[in-house]
């Protein structure tokens, strides 16, 4: 698939020459699969994790497709409940938690704190090809009988099935290099590759979104490594440790994996909380509201997300004080996340909006978030979580905040880059009725599932009583109407590496270093020149001038192209003792 | 950006790198923003390892917690001895991985190599004092899981202990683990003395041996850790 992304020609040079970039200056396949730029593994990740959403997301809508009927409609119930685990474990594990960092993170940090690349490339294609064997993992355990435990793994289940079980822990356990090895290089390359000038304080949102999610990565995917471990250990070996037959604590098991599984909620959601910052900003022409309130709640919910892990395990039989103690801090984490949207909120507050298709995204974030958010809270609440335990209100709640946070996010962010990345316009009326389709379709899917939850529907069964058939059809014909959004996405994304538009060097006259001071298609090196940073990050009167500003001036032709907005820096100072690390 | 009217970018790149060292990678500006680079990247790594241990010394807590005496039991089964020399091996071996980078610092690339050597040695002791009491469990029974049914003189007593299991589990993995991080640090420490001896090493560049100091020490203060926990309770 490689080659259909290479075939894009790219010229916005001058008639007189043809200019390389990241994308042609070199074109065979073996330069793709040993290439150590971060674009270029950016790109080769977009593709792996496309086909992982894929199929992931087909599973969903056969699931959804038995659940159009009470009884069995499609497949039994052994099916449905591989189907079920095999969505969750490829969405989570080898989808959300990787999706914005490797593929936009990737792309776009290194250009955007004006590096020439991550601190460490090869560790950077490492992390590719260690996800890959992960992925193979996987295919492994599906074809060595499935796995029927659903995502969570929870013994003594996980101990009591079939061998497909030993091949998913290995996949989790290999991918968790994956995600380790993009975090450290994150870590590594904000603190010491900035560009001079390029200080704490003037790094774009997306950065410290992408910083706070590195911490993340960094602390809580061992966990779950030496979780999995044990895991296969007790398996192979029987060693007794989670599994009460042998002797060991299946409540220790659900502390090891929602030590991991809750941070890695904020590893899908910071991310994402960075796109919509530049979505919000760029499209709303203003500088950003409460900038540093914005980049220090990222680091608090990545601090306090570690802290928080038992309320998933309120009726698990852990002591009450620990629940309530749980129950208090997750309340805290609404304060970071709600300053998060008040701020948002405050950017678009007469600020000049021009809806684009990332912004449709990036407003139907706040919507779902929103409501993401606060189902959490209440899920968070311990007499409540009682009754709504299990039920379709934590399905519903959860693809709230993953799905219609993060994924929305991310679809955002893949417009919003698409130009930089590809070189290529995607076409905007189809942008626009796709994001009204997903918008629609997803609301239609999941806000059912809330009241099918807080009517007593349980989660993870294949049939249900008659009384739950109309919301159950409901959201079924949502997930249709969201499929087909995303399949309308695909198709004309494809189509535009084609047949798309050629894209100017900053077409919505965004302030980042990736849009200012790169060529339409990023060269080889990112800069011709290392960047000198005068100013912060979303300075719109300057941006306004030079390439036109918004209301689709930027799209235009005759923008007259006026100096570089960040000039050069001289070439032998080192960034990090002029950025003042 | 004015990208129609930038000069022609390559040549004048290519001319700056000509002035680079020989290790510095493109993306870099100096050898110092490669080696704070390398260093950070290092104790990040070192970190995740941490992380990666506390799993297990959690587990080892909660089961120590609720078998307190299973637990002092089944610890007086392990060779002290073994566990205390071992400590020493290991520390002993810090101490020339340490001197190692001292040497290279210096251009000593002889003395570097010979400490590389001697902390290869070390670590080489450390393991097979390792086998030996591993072998010395085996034999009586003492394996981890189910494989687990101990007789003979010494060890008769833990198998009516339902908790006994547990201890060797962890004892077992938890060594297990900090092994495989040994061996680890021996094929990297072989091959940087394969490395220095063709003089891949200077005072201007000797990145691998630090971070592999750092690497090494953790190895050791893991150790300092499990001695005390399952030797001397």
């Amino acid at each position: 698939m490689s080659t259909t992304t290479q075939d894009a020609p790219v010229e916005q040079a001058g008639p007189d020459e043809e200019e390389t970039n990241y994308l042609n200056h070199e074109t065979s396949i073996w330069s793709w699969l040993t290439t150590k730029d971060h674009k270029r593994i950016g790109v080769l990740y977009c593709i792996s994790l496309a086909v992982v959403f894929l199929v992931a997301g087909v599973l969903a809508l056969l699931m959804r497709a038995e659940l159009s009927g009470s009884g069995q409609t499609l497949m039994g119930n052994d099916t449905y409940n591989q189907v079920f685990t095999m969505h969750g474990i490829l969405m989570v594990f080898l989808f959300l938690v990787p999706s914005i960092p490797a593929i936009l993170g990737n792309f776009v940090l290194p250009l955007q704190i004006g590096a020439k690349d991550v601190a460490f490339p090869r560790l950077n294609l490492a992390s590719w090809y260690v996800y890959l064997a992960g992925a193979a993992f996987t295919i492994t355990a599906l074809l060595t009988g499935g796995v029927d435990t659903g995502w969570t793994f929870y013994t003594p289940y996980s101990a009591s099935t079939g061998g497909g079980v030993l091949w998913m822990t290995s996949a989790i356990f290999v991918a968790g290099f994956a995600n380790i090895f993009t975090g450290l290089n994150f870590i590594v390359t904000i603190h010491k590759m900035r560009a001079p000038g390029m200080t704490w304080n003037r790094l774009p949102l997306f950065v410290w979104g992408m910083y706070a999610t590195s911490i993340v990565q960094v602390l809580a995917t061992p966990v779950i490594g030496i979780t999995m471990v044990l895991l296969i250990l007790e398996q192979t070996l029987q060693i007794g440790i989670f599994d009460p037959a042998l002797g060991g604590d299946p409540v220790l098991f659900q502390h090891f994996f929602w030590f991991y599984s809750h941070p890695a909620v904020y590893i899908m959601i910071l991310p994402a909380f960075g796109i919509l910052s530049e979505l919000i900003a760029t499209f709303s022409r203003s500088r950003i509201f409460g900038y540093r309130a914005i980049a220090l709640s990222s680091v608090a919910i990545a601090m306090l997300g570690f802290l928080v892990w038992g309320h998933h395990m309120f009726v698990s039989g852990q002591s009450a004080i620990s629940s309530i103690v749980f129950s208090l801090i997750t309340y805290l984490i609404g304060i970071p996340s709600g300053i998060k949207v008040f701020n948002w909120v405050a950017t678009l507050y007469k600020g000049s909006i021009w809806l684009q298709t990332p912004m449709l995204y990036a407003l139907g974030f706040l919507f779902m978030f929103t409501i993401g958010g606060f189902t959490g809270i209440m899920v968070g609440v311990l007499s409540v979580d009682v009754h709504l335990h299990d039920t379709y209100y934590v399905v519903g709640h959860f693809h709230y905040v993953m799905m219609g946070g993060s994924v929305v996010a991310l679809l955002g962010g893949m417009h919003y880059w698409w130009p930089k990345i590809t070189g290529r316009m995607y076409n905007e009326t189809l942008g626009k009725i796709a994001a009204g389709l997903v918008f629609v379709g997803f609301n239609l899917t999941f806000f059912p599932q809330l009241v099918l939850g807080a009517r007593g529907m349980p989660r993870r069964y294949a049939n249900y009583a008659e009384r739950f058939a109309g919301l159950h059809q409901l959201s079924t014909v949502g997930s249709q109407i969201l499929g087909l959004g995303l399949f309308l996405i695909l198709g004309y994304a494809l189509w535009s590496l084609a047949y798309g538009e050629k894209a100017p060097a900053n077409p919505w006259g965004a302030t980042t270093l990736e849009w200012t001071n790169t060529t339409a298609v990023p060269i080889h090196h990112n800069f011709e020149r290392i960047p000198l940073v005068t100013r912060g990050p979303y300075d719109f009167h300057l941006a306004d001038e030079v390439f036109g500003g918004g209301d689709g001036e930027a799209l235009s032709d005759d923008v007259p192209q006026i100096p570089d907005p960040a000039p050069s820096a001289p070439s032998e100072t080192d960034p990090t003792e002029s950025a003042g690390v | 950006m004015a990208t129609e009217t930038a000069p022609a970018p390559t040549e004048r790149e290519e001319a700056e790198h000509d002035h680079h060292p020989e290790h510095l990678q493109h993306h870099f500006v100096s050898s110092k923003q490669q080696f704070d680079s390398a260093k950070l990247g290092m104790w990040v790594f070192l970190i995740t390892e941490v992380l990666l241990f506390s799993g297990m010394f959690v587990a080892y807590a909660v089961f120590r917690q609720w078998n307190p005496d299973v637990f002092a039991a089944a610890s007086g089964t392990l060779d002290q001895a073994m566990g205390a020399a071992n400590t020493v091996v290991l520390l002993t071996s810090s101490l020339t991985v340490a001197l190692a980078i001292h040497a290279i610092k210096q251009d000593r690339v002889q003395r570097c190599i010979y400490y590389l050597l001697g902390t290869l040695g070390l670590a080489g002791g450390f393991m097979v004092v390792k086998y030996f009491e591993y072998m010395a469990k085996f034999e009586h029974g003492v394996f981890p899981g189910a494989a687990f049914d101990p007789h003979g003189a010494h060890y008769e007593h833990l198998a009516e202990m339902t908790a006994a299991p547990q201890f060797f589990s962890i004892y077992f993995v938890m060594t297990g683990i900090h092994g495989v991080h040994v061996i680890i640090g021996m094929i990297v420490i072989g091959v940087l003395a394969l490395m220095a001896w063709r003089g891949s090493f200077s005072s201007e560049w000797y990145t691998p041996v630090e971070l592999t100091g750092l690497y090494w020490h953790l190895v050791d203060i893991v150790w300092i850790f499990l001695f005390p926990l399952l030797y001397l309770i």
